[in-house]
């Protein structure tokens, strides 16, 4: 050992070893919050949101956390609760999944049209009815006007990182908007993958709690009135002022995760191509289904295929300038949904907005809606690629299909419907 | 300029750039600026000679419309008060609260003459 010692050169710099551990979607979401110093967590447990609550309020009783945990009785009290507490300067959290996300409804709304920061991871899961606790994004789509910023994390590492992100971008002063992050029920949540955290201390300097005063807050010393009445005299001004904001944040959003790249070596964007450079064919998804995307494309490129594939990770603000360009030079483009936006103009609601984006700059290709995988319903690469060999013909034909197309059916029509 | 000055806006905004990050309030009591008596049908009268000053009408008005003025009242009767209530015309929006209120009925919708 000695000997060893001796005969390390000393000036290379010791390797900072990074630390490895194995963990679930649900405990990075509790590991983020705890490493940003969470002040206020108002959460009420819902499958399979459960175990981020779990973690929390047993890092707050073990005292890892000196944050306050509100026992609430219900989802909607949950939001409230974070609100208020953001309304004094608080860092707030709480975390939902479906029907609880459906009961939050209303006081989303409140939380970003009163510009509160507050940071929420979402669990995935499909709606009722027929009661279902599995994965899709129906409970996402669900608010997706709500006026809160939306971020998609696509595996375990994600959660952490871009709950991380969402604080800074929360707080930012030229945001002031409400941030989710999702991870999909089971999918991230319930399972097990290499995580790398960051330690307290980085993680704080990353998203540093802002002093107290640059924004305005609830004090007995200053008062103010958050909350008033918007009568149609300047109701209007109020939400465009809200919805410039959103605009705003695009910069934030495209900093932040330059920043955390420069720093951590993970770089986040709007949206992550994958496989581009020569597709001619791509598919556009969310979550963690791109994972399995990846694979498919990976397999038929080993056939020859130049298959391509574009994950939006930022759903709100829609990153519709950076979809079009890397878009712009495939043949024939599809979309996998795993919501139904039921008697759409098509019924992908991920796909109306790729569309529009196009549309909107004046590039029109085949196009093809697929949805797949409702309430948990397993994707296989074979249906994935079965999805590129519709778009190979959608390419070659020249002709969008105008109807969505619901793959993995039971029905005597046979799997597609 | 902080940035919480920045978010804060104007006081009397007129155009969406000048208007505070959620319509916050920041100026309290900003509601005595505002006047609220056009829609008053009926205006409360007081009758200092018989008003003996218990001040329920000050505590049930809902509009703090009610004012305790230092303003010394002799009645006819030769009694000596040290305070007079007066009506805030400029908030009173003529609910009535006041009139049924009063224990000694000193108070008198009278209707508004436009």
């Amino acid at each position: 050992m000695a000997l060893a010692q001796e005969t390390k050169p000393k000036e290379v710099p010791e390797k900072k070893e990074k630390k490895r551990i194995a963990a679930t979607g649900a405990d990075a979401a509790a590991y983020a919050v705890r490493d940003v110093d969470v002040d206020v967590v108002a959460v009420y447990p819902i499958t399979p949101q459960a175990p981020i609550a779990e973690n929390i309020a047993q890092m707050i009783a073990d005292g890892e956390i000196d944050a306050e945990l509100i026992h609430v009785e219900s989802e909607h009290s949950a939001m409230s609760a974070v609100v208020a507490a953001a309304a004094t300067g608080a860092r707030a959290f709480t975390a939902t999944s479906s029907q609880g996300l459906e009961l939050m409804h209303e006081v989303l709304y409140i939380a970003s049209g009163l510009r509160q920061p507050v940071v929420m991871a979402l669990a995935t899961r499909a709606l009722s009815a027929p009661i279902n606790i599995w994965n899709d994004y129906a409970d996402a789509m669900g608010m997706r006007d709500t006026g809160w910023i939306m971020i998609f994390s696509e595996n375990v590492q994600e959660v952490y990182d871009n709950l991380i992100q969402a604080f800074r971008i929360a707080e930012h002063p030229d945001v002031l908007l409400p941030v989710v992050v999702t991870l999909d029920g089971y999918i991230l949540s319930h399972t097990t993958e290499p995580l790398e955290p960051m330690s307290r201390e980085e993680a704080l300097s990353f998203a540093p709690k802002r002093p107290r005063g640059y924004r305005p807050v609830l004090d007995p010393d200053e008062p103010v009135t958050i909350g008033v009445l918007g009568a149609p005299n300047w109701y209007q001004e109020v939400k465009v002022q809200q919805a410039l904001a959103m605009r705003e944040s695009r910069r934030v959003i495209e900093e932040t995760g330059k920043e955390f790249g420069r720093i951590f070596g993970r770089e986040y964007g709007f949206i992550e191509p994958y496989m581009m450079d020569d597709a001619e064919v791509a598919i556009v998804t969310l979550g963690a289904t791109s994972s399995l995307v990846k694979a498919a494309v990976n397999r038929l490129r080993e056939q020859g295929v130049k298959a391509g594939m574009v994950k939006i990770r930022v759903f709100r603000p829609f990153p519709a300038e950076e979809l079009a360009k890397a878009l712009e030079n495939v043949n024939a483009v599809g979309v996998l949904d795993r919501a139904v936006s039921f008697g759409g103009a098509v019924e992908g609601p991920l796909f109306m907005e790729v569309a529009t984006s196009l549309a909107l700059r004046g590039i029109v290709k085949p196009m093809v809606s697929f949805i797949h995988g409702l309430g948990g319903r397993d994707i296989f690469v074979k249906d994935v690629m079965e999805m590129y060999q519709k778009l190979l013909e959608a390419a070659k034909t020249g002709k969008s299909v105008t109807r969505t197309l619901f793959y993995g059916v039971k029905s005597r029509r046979g799997h597609v419907v | 300029m902080s940035s919480k000055e920045k978010l804060l806006g104007k006081k009397y905004p007129e155009a969406l750039e000048d208007l505070p990050v959620a319509a916050i309030v920041p100026w309290p009591g900003s509601t005595l600026d505002v006047t609220t008596h056009a829609w008053r049908t009926f205006r409360p009268v007081i009758n200092q000679d018989k008003c003996v000053r218990c001040r329920l009408c000050w505590v049930y008005c809902p509009d703090g419309a009610i004012l305790e003025v230092d303003e010394e009242y002799t009645t006819s009767t030769g009694k000596k008060y040290k305070v007079t209530f007066k009506v805030d015309y400029d908030h009173c929006k003529g609910c009535g609260i006041c009139a049924n209120e009063c224990p000694v009925k000193a108070i008198e919708m009278v209707p508004e003459m436009k």
